[in-house]
């Protein structure tokens, strides 16, 4: 049934690592308070053993308008597996009764949001860059080209995935609330077991770096495939280390083998809206447009002069990106 | 079973107020990728048959044609005349699942305009494997093991048939039908299904309200120098 009153409350699918929130799902928090003034947002952990606890006491202080913590510590949850998560979501929303269901559009919420929309038996509303109220948003469509305002209408709760880049986290002082929000363990007796255990979790791989996440640095630096070769490649990464920035590639540059699969920006990639983009060697391509058109200020290096990425540059540089880099990496100062 | 959907063919530039009548349509590069999965999978002589299916008006037909003369030996086209909501075509797929009962549904991650599949296999119980770059299938285990993209690298998942598995990009490289397949493909059946006739309720839950154009970027500058770009981005932008 839907509610008509302007009181909202909202559940935050949350994603942690090591002990800490990541920072896509603060996004979501903020992204929660423009759905009412009056919201009170409850952020869903899930997991197993004490890096999860850890989490959850980060959770409680992590944003002012978190006012609870709810907690699903088992070993289902040792792994983001859709299956189990759907059914989590799914239990806390019948026992919760929220209006509205959030996750970041990374690849946990777009794996797991709309099955958990499916159980809930709503259409979600997926990769929202703006809220215009408790049930209009709008969303990119076309790789970005149209925007497209779309109202929900159907019954509680209202799903959505939210863009981390549309939804910046301001830098947040010592909370007010000095012992954060309640934490609470949610009871797991009645999850439903059907269709959990059919998925069993394998291996991850991913490549160790030291470098900033790709979709929350200040800097990005991107190679495309005029880089010619893996090892090559080499050069963005020193540039990246110089400006302590993150690395990124255009699917061409991926699908060269470069770079692993986690580095591709782009509209099946990453999204990214950082203070400094800048791409070498990348043509510019709408469907990588779609990934980094948002950023502050873009810088393009490319030696052909029609590239349409320098369409969406703000300084361009026409010239060879085997010359520009090094000489980069000459003038640039240390980072700060 | 294989879904494709026609949607505008992503080299089109799309202009504000989108007007999609006269527009190139194509088959969503997701789903041609999921086509050529199932062609694989037939090749590889793990599967009998290969049903292709697609949900929408007419012409949607077009669609389906290609997934005949790619690889399909039936076709299943729901008739619906207006758009339907994410949880409407899962429900449609979820009764075609149960009316074929395949061992895999294969569809894209993502069409130009939405990225629901994941819907499909909640409803169905279904284990699933999205955003998935390898497929290999097991018969006698009846399992598939699939790597999928995510945004920490590769993730390797194992999952019970029948499941579902959503295609990225680099699963593999989708080739073209031949003239004789597509000559072929004409005489392929296609049984036609209207959501009522599958016992689908249509439900509205979302309503566009309206389509616009992004702001434009403003416009930059060509620079002669590096020294020049330093210099801008330190004193100008103020990024370093």
């Amino acid at each position: 049934m839907l509610l008509n009153s302007n009181k909202a409350s909202t559940l935050v699918l949350a994603e942690h690592e090591g002990g800490s929130i990541k920072a896509q799902s603060l996004s979501a928090v903020v992204a929660a308070n423009s759905i009412s003034q009056d919201n009170s947002v409850s952020m869903l952990l899930a997991g197993s053993g004490s890096s999860l606890q850890q989490a959850a006491k980060r959770a409680a202080t992590c944003h002012p308008s978190v006012s609870q913590v709810l907690v699903a510590d088992s070993d289902k949850f040792e792994y983001p597996l859709a299956e189990p998560w759907a059914k989590l979501v799914q239990l806390v929303q019948q026992k919760g009764g929220y209006t509205h269901v959030i996750a970041t559009s990374g690849s946990f919420g777009k794996n797991i949001l709309p099955r958990a929309a499916a159980l809930l038996d709503v259409s979600p509303v997926t990769d929202v860059v703006e809220i215009n109220g408790a049930h209009q948003f709008v969303r990119p469509i076309y790789a970005g080209n149209a925007l497209c305002t779309v109202r929900y209408t159907g019954s509680s709760p209202c799903m959505l995935t939210v863009r981390s880049t549309s939804f910046p986290v301001p830098p947040i002082s010592a909370n007010a609330k000095s012992d954060g929000a309640p934490i609470s363990q949610v009871d797991l007796s009645t999850l439903d077991e059907d269709s959990i255990g059919k998925s069993r979790y394998i291996k991850l791989s991913s490549e160790d770096t030291e470098r900033p996440d790709l979709g929350s640095a200040r800097i990005v630096v991107t190679g495309g495939r005029a880089l010619k070769s893996a090892e090559n490649f080499k050069m963005i990464e020193k540039l990246a280390e110089k400006l302590g920035a993150a690395v990124g590639a255009t699917r061409a540059a991926v699908d060269a083998g470069f770079v692993p699969n986690e580095l591709q920006v782009g509209q099946t990639g990453k999204i990214v809206a950082p203070e400094l983009y800048m791409a070498f060697g990348v043509s510019g391509a709408i469907q990588h447009l779609a990934g980094m058109k948002d950023s502050k200020v873009i810088v393009a290096v490319n030696k052909d002069a029609d590239a349409p990425i320098f369409q969406v540059a703000d300084y361009g540089l026409v010239g060879d990106l085997f010359e520009v880099i090094p000489e980069l990496l000459e003038k640039l100062p240390e980072k700060k | 079973m294989v879904a494709v959907k026609r949607v505008v063919d992503y080299a089109v530039k799309i202009r504000s107020g989108v007007e999609t009548q006269n527009l190139k349509m194509s088959m969503n590069p997701f789903c041609e990728i999921a086509v050529e999965e199932a062609l694989k999978i037939k090749e590889a002589g793990l599967a009998q048959e290969v049903v292709a299916v697609t949900i929408g008006p007419a012409n949607c037909v077009d669609t389906l044609r290609t997934g005949l003369a790619m690889v399909a030996d039936r076709g299943i086209h729901v008739e619906a005349a207006r758009e339907l909501v994410p949880l409407t075509v899962a429900k449609v797929l979820k009764r075609l699942v149960k009316v074929e009962n395949p061992g895999l549904l294969i569809l894209g991650k993502q069409a130009i305009d939405d990225d629901c599949n994941q819907m499909i296999a909640g409803l169905l119980g279904w284990p699933q494997g999205s955003f998935a770059s390898k497929v290999v299938l097991e018969k006698e285990k009846q399992v598939a093991t699939v790597d999928r993209e995510v945004d920490g690298g590769l993730e390797t998942l194992c999952l019970d048939l029948p499941a579902m598995i959503t295609t990225d990009l680099r699963l593999n490289q989708p080739s073209y039908a031949t003239l004789p397949n597509i000559m072929k493909a004409k005489s392929k059946p296609i049984k036609k299904y209207t959501p009522e006739e599958l016992n689908v309720e249509i439900k509205y839950d979302l309503e566009v309200v309206q389509v616009t154009e992004p702001p434009k970027r403003k416009a930059g500058v060509i620079l002669s120098s590096i020294d020049e770009l330093i210099d801008k981005l330190k004193s100008e932008a103020h990024v370093i």
